[in-house]
């Protein structure tokens, strides 16, 4: 038998509240998350809002981009820099990676999926 | 087969990495004794121990490297005994080892004179990471401190002391000059002042009769009757090689000390090879660690079936001496009978050259640099290589004079391709070439395929040369691109992006550029387009295109917070002022400090709460300080001739219309600046961006100053100038920075690289010799008169304000992971980690 995680959708906010190429930080009950909107892309991605780094509650004020077309975000505090697709860090030294969340938009809302 | 080296050093490790990479696995069984407790260590940078690098970032390579190699390592465990006839060796710990070859790197000890007294606490020596750590221990509680020996050891040990805060150190030297064996009398004199001048005491032609004390050192007897009482002293007196093992099996070694080897570096044991400073070849000991690399290359290589010899090794050496260059290549000492000599002496600048050429004048044969070595790899590759001189020899010295500046390139294409350009790792100009034609386009690139600068790195500013100049010569256009997305520098961007008008980040990008952009390339576009056009940064969505900071308009700071700091123009603020500022702080309570740069930082503010804070900032007449940009910061001033009673004019009045009339202006890095109101310079305007100081007739402009890591004196750009015409040069002055810097570059490293220096500036700025200055200034005047204050502009825009909140989803609440502790009835960030 197959068993498959199961994923507790929640809503997180409309579209527009979301700066384009730019991102918000997100609260479900006692998690921040970090919730991007890659515009120039069109896609959405969503990462822990704590910089692994640091410890500090920053990435969602990071900014966005590519790195050989790997979506990625920087933390203000220091730039280190994380894959927005897998989580791992980019900065080639080993300050942790990031737990990554689905994210899917229906009718200009935005719903952040949490495996349960 | 069986390898057993002897001996964990550099040169011993290097000849583990040596065998290892040519051979097959397999091949070689490899087992190596160490003394030391550590795995084999840079000892030619040792004094940086002093300098805070640590153990760890001293050793050559880790304990997993030489398990990868399957090497076996000994540690803490030297050989006591070699048996020839049984070909076997044992360790002081009882392990016997066969070997069929035996390679002794036992190194060197250091020589300690026969001086009575030399037993007595606070006597040390410096060779291993040990010594090291006993001196600092020792130095805590020492003042006064001393080295015997003034050679290039010796004057590291007392490099070593200054580090460990003996201020007060002395350096003794037998001979009459400094490094006897590298430098001349007339560079040793030259060393010697600028040495001083940094606080050593040096005493030449001097020697120690008797240590004094009873159990401590307290002070050194003389054989010119004079004493010098010391509170610890280092014995750096030359060096001793470690030859008893080899004595102890038979091996012949030298009267004064060395296991003779050949030309193959055998000993007269054809199954024992001595390399390093333990070995004595051809009447020698070669004290340098090239050499004995060149020594482990030999034995590596004849091992796998070569047939390689060493036939000798130069000297030639280059160091920086307590930031001192110092450097002597070839032969450093010829006579009259064998050439001719041509000297610059700088006694101003404390620069010494010499140069020794064949008497028909074509060859160069060797010389001596102090002060500026910055010629010395092309003048010992003109040596080595036998590079005909150019009709002038001087110009090797002096520079071509009255032509362009760097003839750098040229030289180098001089050079024929067998020429060493890495001599730590013999890897040769071709070597470097072809490593660059296969693709190896970067410095880290080619050290990872050549080994070229890993070693003592004195050769990389060469290779970097070379690699810009083999990319040229295959028609690559070398510069400096931002990043992936734009194959532009700033430079080149900022006047695409003025031509083609472009105001968005995504236009930008789309009309320019590749990709989605990154990090390192939206803060330069974005300061790019403020710097052009001037308008609200957070507009038109290029908000996400800024730098967090410029994003919220704040510092971000430890923990998430925010600080505030509003502009107060030359530091003058009126008490109403100064009471709002303290009722905001109170009411968001916020932590506040001054700057120093004469304004009131307010910390610990949440992001949510910075729009109120700024409304009521703004109500009462304060604008942004933009403390948080790339931008103009403040104009600091002194008191001025309104107050003061040596003031020739009054600074602050001149401040405040300098900060008015650039404020908000956004630049490639932050500007700050200062005005002084005479000579005695209390706003410190030579360590600014740009600095005015007050003289009888009007004003003197300094430019290109900086404090922070590398502090950087402020260059006389022009003098007794009016307000109008001072603020003129200061419109062009700064135009012509934000045009062409490169992104991140203060004021003054972009002059420290611009070819003609200063001189080509104040061409520019005060002569006009481009032609642009009217162009300068109108531009300038258009970005004064479009500023405004942003932050004015963000609270009274809703679609920006909306965007100052934590959470999205729960705007009225903040971070509950911020959290702050007391602190001198202040406040401060709770530290968590």
């Amino acid at each position: 038998m197959i068993q498959e995680n199961v994923i507790t959708w929640f809503l997180a906010c409309r579209t527009t509240d979301v700066p384009e190429n730019g991102g918000v930080c997100v609260k479900y009950h006692d998690e921040q998350i970090a919730l991007f909107n890659f515009s120039r892309r069109g896609e959405w991605y969503a990462t822990q809002n704590m910089c692994p780094h640091r410890m500090q509650m920053a990435l969602s004020r990071g900014m966005i981009g590519a790195q050989n077309n790997e979506p990625k975000v920087a933390c203000p505090f220091h730039k280190k820099t994380f894959s927005l697709t897998t989580g791992k860090c980019l900065s080639g030294d080993d300050c942790g990676d990031l737990k990554t969340y689905p994210v899917k938009v229906e009718n200009d809302l935005v719903y952040i999926g949490i495996e349960e | 087969m069986k390898i057993v080296v002897i001996g964990n050093g550099m040169v011993g490790y290097k000849f583990c990495e040596k065998l290892t990479a040519k051979a097959q696995s397999g091949q070689f069984e490899i087992v190596v004794f160490g003394e030391e407790t550590r795995p084999a260590y840079d000892r030619v940078h040792l004094s940086e121990y002093f300098a805070g690098k640590t153990a760890e970032d001293l050793t050559m390579a880790g304990l997993d490297w030489y398990a990868d190699r399957n090497i076996k390592l000994y540690l803490g465990d030297p050989i006591s005994y070699i048996d020839r006839e049984q070909k076997t060796v044992r360790s002081h710990h009882g392990i016997t080892e066969s070997y069929d070859y035996l390679v002794l790197a036992t190194g060197s000890a250091a020589f300690v004179p026969p001086i009575p007294g030399v037993e007595k606490e606070g006597v040390f020596i410096y060779r291993t990471i040990e010594d090291l750590e006993l001196m600092t221990a020792y130095a805590k509680k020492a003042k006064t401190g001393a080295v015997i020996g003034g050679g290039l050891l010796g004057l590291e040990a007392a490099k070593a002391m200054i580090d460990l805060g003996v201020t007060n150190t002395h350096v003794i030297e037998f001979a009459p000059r400094l490094m006897p064996r590298q430098i001349d009398e007339a560079g040793s004199n030259i060393l010697k002042a600028k040495l001083e001048a940094l606080g050593l005491s040096i005493h030449t032609s001097k020697n120690t009769s008797e240590i004094l004390g009873d159990q401590f050192i307290n002070g050194m007897q003389f054989s010119d009757d004079t004493r010098l009482d010391v509170d610890m002293l280092v014995i750096s007196a030359g060096i001793k090689p470690r030859d008893e093992l080899a004595k102890l099996a038979g091996l012949e070694t030298g009267h004064r000390g060395g296991i003779v080897v050949n030309d193959k570096l055998a000993t007269g044991d054809p199954f024992i090879f001595a390399i390093g400073e333990c070995a004595l070849h051809g009447g020698m000991i070669y004290g340098l660690v090239a050499p004995g690399y060149e020594m482990a290359e030999v034995v590596a290589a004849n091992l796998m079936g070569g047939d390689k010899s060493f036939t000798g090794f130069d000297m030639s050496t280059k160091l920086k001496l307590i930031g001192v260059d110092v450097a002597s290549f070839g032969d450093p000492f010829v006579s009259h009978t064998e050439g001719r000599t041509i000297v610059l002496e700088d006694s101003m600048k404390g620069v010494y050259k010499r140069i020794n050429i064949s008497t028909d004048g074509k060859y160069l044969l060797g010389g001596v640099l102090v002060g500026d070595a910055d010629a010395y790899n092309m003048l010992l590759q003109t040596t080595k290589n036998k590079v005909v001189l150019p009709p002038n020899p001087e110009d090797v010295i002096l520079g071509a004079r009255g032509g362009s500046g760097s003839e750098g390139g040229a030289g180098i294409t001089s050079l024929p391709d067998d020429a060493l350009i890495c001599s730590c790792e013999s890897v040769s100009k071709g070597d470097i070439c072809k490593a660059v034609c296969d693709g190896n386009e970067t410095m880290d690139a080619i050290k990872k395929c050549t080994k070229a600068g890993t070693g003592c790195g004195g050769c990389v500013p060469m290779v970097k040369d070379l690699i810009n100049h083999t990319l040229k010569s295959q028609g690559k256009y070398v510069r400096n691109v931002i990043c992936e997305h734009f194959n532009y520098s700033r430079q080149e961007l900022y006047d695409l992006v003025k031509v083609h008008k472009l105001m968005t980040f995504d236009e930008v990008l789309n009309k320019l550029g590749t990709g989605d952009g990154c990090e390192l390339c939206k803060p330069p576009v974005a300061s790019i387009l403020a710097s052009l056009w001037n308008e609200m940064i957070l507009a038109k969505g290029n908000d996400t295109a800024q730098d967090s900071n410029d994003r919220f308009l704040a510092n971000i700071q430890k923990g998430g917070t925010y600080s505030v700091v509003p502009r107060i123009p030359g530091g003058e603020i009126t008490p109403e002022k100064l009471i709002v500022i303290g009722e905001v702080a109170k009411k968001y309570n916020l932590y506040t400090k001054i700057t120093g740069g004469q304004r009131i930082d307010l910390f610990g503010a949440h992001v949510s709460d910075l729009p109120a804070i700024w409304s009521e900032l703004i109500a009462a007449g304060f604008e942004s300080g933009h403390a948080y940009g790339k931008a103009l910061r403040t104009v600091k001033s002194c008191v001025g001739s309104t107050w003061c009673r040596f003031g020739l004019h009054d600074s602050v009045s001149f401040a405040i219309q300098i900060e008015e009339r650039y404020r908000g202006l956004r630049a490639p890095h932050k500007l700050k600046s200062a005005v002084s109101g005479c000579i005695r310079e209390c706003a410190e305007a030579q360590s600014k961006d740009f600095g005015i100081i007050a003289t009888e007739k009007g004003w003197n402009l300094y430019v290109c100053g900086n404090g922070g890591s590398k502090p950087q004196h402020a260059l006389l750009l022009a003098t007794d100038l009016d307000s109008e015409t001072c603020i003129k040069f200061i419109d062009r002055f700064l135009m012509f920075y934000i045009k062409t810097a490169d992104p991140l570059t203060r004021t003054a490293t972009w002059l420290n690289k611009m070819e003609g220096g200063i001189d080509y500036l104040r061409n520019v700025v005060v002569n006009d010799s481009l032609g642009i200055a009217e162009q300068l200034e109108a531009e300038m005047q258009l970005l004064v008169d479009n500023y405004k204050c942003e932050w004015k502009e963000a609270v009274e825009n809703p679609e920006i304000r909306k965007r100052f909140s934590h959470f999205v989803n729960a705007p009225e609440e903040k971070d509950p992971s911020i959290t702050f502790e007391p602190m001198r009835e202040q406040k401060k960030a709770k530290e968590w980690k």
